[in-house]
């Protein structure tokens, strides 16, 4: 492959470019998101034993929402590709959360 | 007047690109002219003369708007996998992220079913009766860590770094099958405890969630072991980074729609 044997030439020049063009992101910046995720889930999870009143439900909605969106920013490197791809998954996932909100008033889902 | 009557070597190579074809080949001259058009080069200027005039230039530049930055994409579309696209854009990662927005519609329909369907489990055990949190929220945490070795799989094989690629591969699809193997024993558990397929909507609408994550994952892990015996096998068609990144988009995305099904179904009580 041609682009192989670029690497052959320059690896580490052409490693590190490439990571930076690609990624956005070190090995370590990725292990300390994964940290931060894994922290978020026990927040979680500890919110589901204790008494936090009327805010237990948001609370839980904007930690899934951070941890999603976490992952899609910078796992799945949304955040440094181009706006394309963004577009195309958005686009499927708005489109499947007003449907099905959609859907699920027509059965009164949210009203009780 | 064709190519074939146009003299060898009257144009110069790099006038000749792919993409313009031959500028103006209606002006290119008969080997009679030839001679007079090489003596007055220099003072009419016209397509495909080594160095154009200020009409030449005003021409790329109209051109280079009408392509599109093209040009400006060359460098990316090699980091890309090195494939010329009309929109300088990997076409297999444009189609795989068309596939995960298509996917989040599956699994909205699959979700909302079972949000809808939760409460109805008649005489069968119910979610706050069978839901075993401390087992389920450390599944949770394998799957979670299995997109961060995901990633560095991703990362090593940008690098080049085929032996750390196989490696960060392998692991990731144990903790997939890791999380596949609490899945199944969770099920197993369910159904002893009164809890099938049929038992009540609370009882399908969740098994057939839970049941289509899992499928997935065992999907991702067949994809994942295949990838690594490919790569092994230096059986990877074009650049082995991008075929990383493409399985590792998949794999995140199942990670994703756990974030949310966790949440949605395991946390928030009925």
């Amino acid at each position: 492959m041609t682009t192989d044997t670029s690497h052959d030439h320059h690896p580490a020049e052409t490693s590190a470019a490439r990571e930076a063009e690609h990624h956005g992101a070190t090995d370590a910046q990725y292990i300390l998101i994964a940290v931060i995720l894994a922290l978020i889930t026990a927040g979680e999870v500890t919110l589901t034993y204790i008494d936090v009143g009327p805010i237990f439900l948001p609370a839980l909605l904007i930690m899934m929402a951070a941890k999603f969106i976490t992952v899609v920013s910078f796992f799945m490197h949304l955040k440094f590709d181009h706006r394309v791809f963004s577009v195309l998954f958005y686009m499927g996932l708005f489109l499947a959360v007003g449907v099905y909100c959609g859907a699920l008033l027509t059965f009164h889902f949210f009203a009780g | 007047m064709s190519d074939a009557d146009a003299p060898h070597g009257a144009t110069p190579p790099a006038e000749k690109t792919p993409e313009h074809g031959a500028p103006d080949e209606g002006n290119a001259p008969t080997p009679d002219d030839a001679s007079a058009v090489a003596e007055k080069v220099d003072e009419i200027p016209m397509g495909g003369v080594p160095e154009p005039g200020p009409t030449g230039e005003a021409q790329r530049a109209d051109d280079s708007n009408l392509l599109t930055e093209l040009p400006d994409h060359a460098e990316h579309r090699d980091l890309h996998g090195g494939h010329a696209t009309t929109t300088g854009l990997s076409n297999n990662k444009m189609g795989m992220w068309l596939f995960l927005g298509s996917e989040c519609l599956l699994f909205g329909g699959l979700i909302s079913t079972y949000m809808l369907y939760r409460g109805r489990q008649a005489d069968g055990p119910g979610p706050d009766q069978i839901y075993d949190i401390p087992f389920t929220s450390v599944s949770s945490f394998v799957l979670l860590m299995s997109s961060l070795t995901m990633v560095l799989a991703v990362s090593s094989a940008t690098r080049n770094d085929e032996r750390n690629t196989k490696l960060w591969l392998t692991i990731t699809a144990l903790l997939g099958a890791t999380f596949v193997g609490g899945q199944v024993y969770e099920f197993t558990a369910f159904y002893r405890e009164g809890m099938g397929f049929t038992t009540s909507l609370f009882s399908s609408s969740f098994f057939t969630l839970t049941g289509f994550h899992g499928a997935h994952v065992t999907i991702g892990i067949i994809m994942l072991m295949a990838l690594v015996g490919m790569i092994s096998r230096q059986r990877v068609v074009g650049d082995k980074a991008e075929v990383v990144e493409l399985v590792g988009l998949y794999w995140h995305f199942v990670d994703i729609v756990w974030i949310v099904i966790f949440t949605l179904v395991y946390l928030i009580p009925a």
